[in-house]
């Protein structure tokens, strides 16, 4: 794992690509500092921190498009597979190495509010705390692009789907204020993803069989559960839609309150993630 | 040293590999060889660890390569067809990380990178980037790959494919050294580079296996349809009467123009170099010129394109059996489109598999 970890690391560091997420985050970082800690003198370092999330959306897919896609590519994947290393260890390597690559610049942003507490009372607490909450929240979002990174082997494509996912994310929660809250529009909404679901089992596994069962199989549940209690259905769709941001949790650490389901939540979609990333290069294994 | 039982491989309903059962053993050099698509590289895949099995074991030395991936692994190099390199980085950097992933330390692991650099003849290139390295280099920077760790089985597959003829000849070189120290498997569709530098040859055809021998004997297993070819300047009907006195069981005749005949004749039994003597004294006594006369003898190639054949043209065609020997002497690509089918001489190259094994 050690020897992938630092591989991966050099790899990162002879191409530009550490360096131009490294920059453009502190960019970022210091537009949001000027504009709320200096121009309008606002003591909470957070609030710059929840202004920059918003760059997420294109930087975490600049730095995890080519992780494992670009090894498919050269065809260094079969390099891996031949070693006497597990996928596992593969995988840990590679996203050990994304976070620190991304812990980088965040070290040089925690001087921040230090520099600040100098000229001026600072919630230091917090402002370490959102840091803290700000790492882990950047970190579930690289498993995510680490993951879509292992379904193509087309960097750009693993690029053009993680935007408009972590996009979605982003915005789900603005969404959900907009999508029907009534029992029936979640109940079809569920009928849809239970769908969906089963097609991308059908992609990846080529078994339509299965995938035609287990669409089948929560399609009926849902629709029972529907005739027999309706009740339950009510506001469910905005409300998966809320929870499933990783954002909005973090906009509870933002405004003072240490959430420590949000970390367990975001711990969660890390392992997630990357068990979903082992389990598409053992799949390659198995085509 | 590798035991393979059984294995067999499904892509949906296409078979790429059918049951496959063979061993190797250690401090040889063996050739896989087969035509493009016979599965070849989907059993060194499979071999290797970086392909499952749809059913079948493979064991090196006693470790199966699906339970015990790990312990198989450190046994093994593979150089996959296509040399898997970082483009990006410098041969030296990427031995590093290869050694590294190895388990390979420290003192180690300098030392070993120093040795295989001066095995593959790496010195010059060694801190250029790969990306800059000639096609021959990049092959060597694979085969360094492969070497790391010292493993007894180092496994290539068409380590040739796509090299000039002078990075041919130091690449044939280069494996020939590998296979005093390890057992070296490599796979090909050249023959003339497995007849060369390997000491036993498994055919495989349509993901079955063909034949596993020796070269040489292999080449015997044809000696006995030995054909003679000759020119002569000489009417059809001298000829043929000639080859009656002479005892060929089977001829083929054909005018050269010039009034000369070319005839390709086949032996029952007995030494082609006695029916060559008859045939010469029979036409020097009549006064008639011989311009050409040569005994055709197997080789490899002819083994090859039968066994291979054999396995395309399926169970069809029943041909007869003079029919398939006139067919052996042709060896161009007429040959394999007519497919004709030698259920003998298949039959003859199984059982000399068998008393192998």
């Amino acid at each position: 794992m050690i020897a992938v970890w630092k591989h991966e690391l050099s790899n990162y560091f002879h191409s530009l690509t550490a360096y131009i997420f490294g920059a453009f985050l502190l960019v970022f970082v210091g537009i949001g500092a000027m504009k709320y800690n200096i121009q309008q003198a606002v003591a909470n370092f957070e609030y710059v921190l929840s202004f920059v999330s918003l760059v997420f959306v294109v930087l975490i897919p600049v730095l995890t498009m080519r992780v494992i896609a670009e090894e498919r590519k050269q065809r260094t994947d079969q390099l891996l597979y031949s070693l006497p290393i597990t996928t596992t260890q593969v995988v840990m390597g590679k996203y050990l190495a994304l976070l620190v690559i991304y812990l980088i610049p965040l070290c040089i942003v925690s001087v921040y509010p230090f520099i600040f507490a100098q000229y001026g009372e600072v919630y230091l607490l917090t402002s370490y705390g959102s840091i803290l909450a700000f790492f882990i929240m950047g970190a579930a979002l690289i498993a995510v692009g680490t993951f879509l990174s292992s379904l193509t082997e087309n960097q750009g494509f693993a690029a053009g789907i993680a935007i408009p996912v972590i996009l979605l994310n982003y915005y789900s929660v603005s969404l959900a204020e907009h999508v029907s809250a009534t029992a029936f529009g979640s109940a079809a909404a569920l009928c849809v993803f239970c769908v969906l679901l089963g097609l991308v089992i059908r992609v990846l596994t080529k078994n339509e069989k299965a995938a035609f069962t287990v669409a089948v199989a929560l399609v009926a549940a849902v629709c029972a559960a529907y005739v027999l209690n309706g009740e339950i259905f009510e506001g469910l769709l905005p409300e998966i839609m809320k929870k499933l941001s990783l954002f909005e949790r973090f906009y509870t650490i933002v405004f003072g309150v240490f959430d420590l389901t949000a970390i367990v939540y975001y711990l969660t979609v890390i392992a997630f993630f990357l068990f979903l990333t082992v389990q598409s290069l053992e799949k390659r294994r198995y085509n | 040293m590798i035991t393979v039982e059984h294995l067999t491989k499904r892509y949906g309903d296409f078979t790429a590999v059918s049951d496959l059962s063979f061993e190797i053993e250690e401090g040889h050099v063996y050739g896989f060889l087969g035509p493009n698509g016979a599965g070849k590289s989907t059993t060194m895949n499979i071999m290797t660890g970086c392909l499952s099995a749809t059913s079948g074991s493979v064991k090196i030395d006693g470790h199966d390569i699906f339970e015990e991936p790990d312990q198989a692994k450190k046994l093994m190099g593979y150089l996959p067809e296509q040399p898997p390199l970082y483009m990006n980085e410098t041969p030296l950097e990427y031995l590093k990380f290869v050694g590294e992933a190895k388990g390979l330390r420290g003192r180690e692991l300098a030392g070993q990178i120093a040795s295989v650099v001066e095995k593959t003849r790496l010195e010059e290139v060694k801190n250029r980037l790969i990306s800059k390295l000639s096609k021959g280099y990049r092959q060597r920077v694979g085969i360094a790959q492969a070497l790391l760790g010292n493993p007894r089985v180092i496994i290539l597959d068409e380590p040739t494919v796509g090299l000039d003829p002078i990075q041919i000849i130091e690449i044939r070189d280069l494996i020939r050294q590998l296979g005093q120290e390890h057992t070296v498997i490599l796979s090909s569709h050249i023959l003339s580079e497995v007849q060369a530098i390997c000491e036993k040859v498994l055919i495989i055809a349509k993901g079955k296996m063909a034949a596993f021998d020796r070269p040489e004997n292999l080449e015997k297993l044809m000696m006995s349809s030995n054909t003679v070819s000759f020119v002569a300047e000489a009417s059809k009907e001298e000829v043929e009467e000639i080859l009656r006195e002479t005892g060929a069981a089977d001829w083929r005749m054909e005018e050269n123009g010039n009034d000369s005949v070319r005839v390709e004749a086949q032996l029952e039994s007995g030494e082609p170099t006695d029916f060559c003597r008859a045939v010469f004294t029979a036409f020097a006594e009549r006064r008639k010129v011989l311009l050409e006369l040569t005994s055709k003898k197997a080789n490899l190639e002819d083994v090859f394109i039968e066994l291979t054949e054999n396995a395309f043209a399926g169970e069809k065609a029943e041909a007869g059996r003079t029919e398939a020997g006139e067919d052996k002497t042709k060896k161009d690509e007429e040959k394999i489109d007519k497919g004709k089918d030698d259920g003998m001489k298949d039959e003859e190259i199984r059982e000399g598999e068998v008393t192998e094994r």
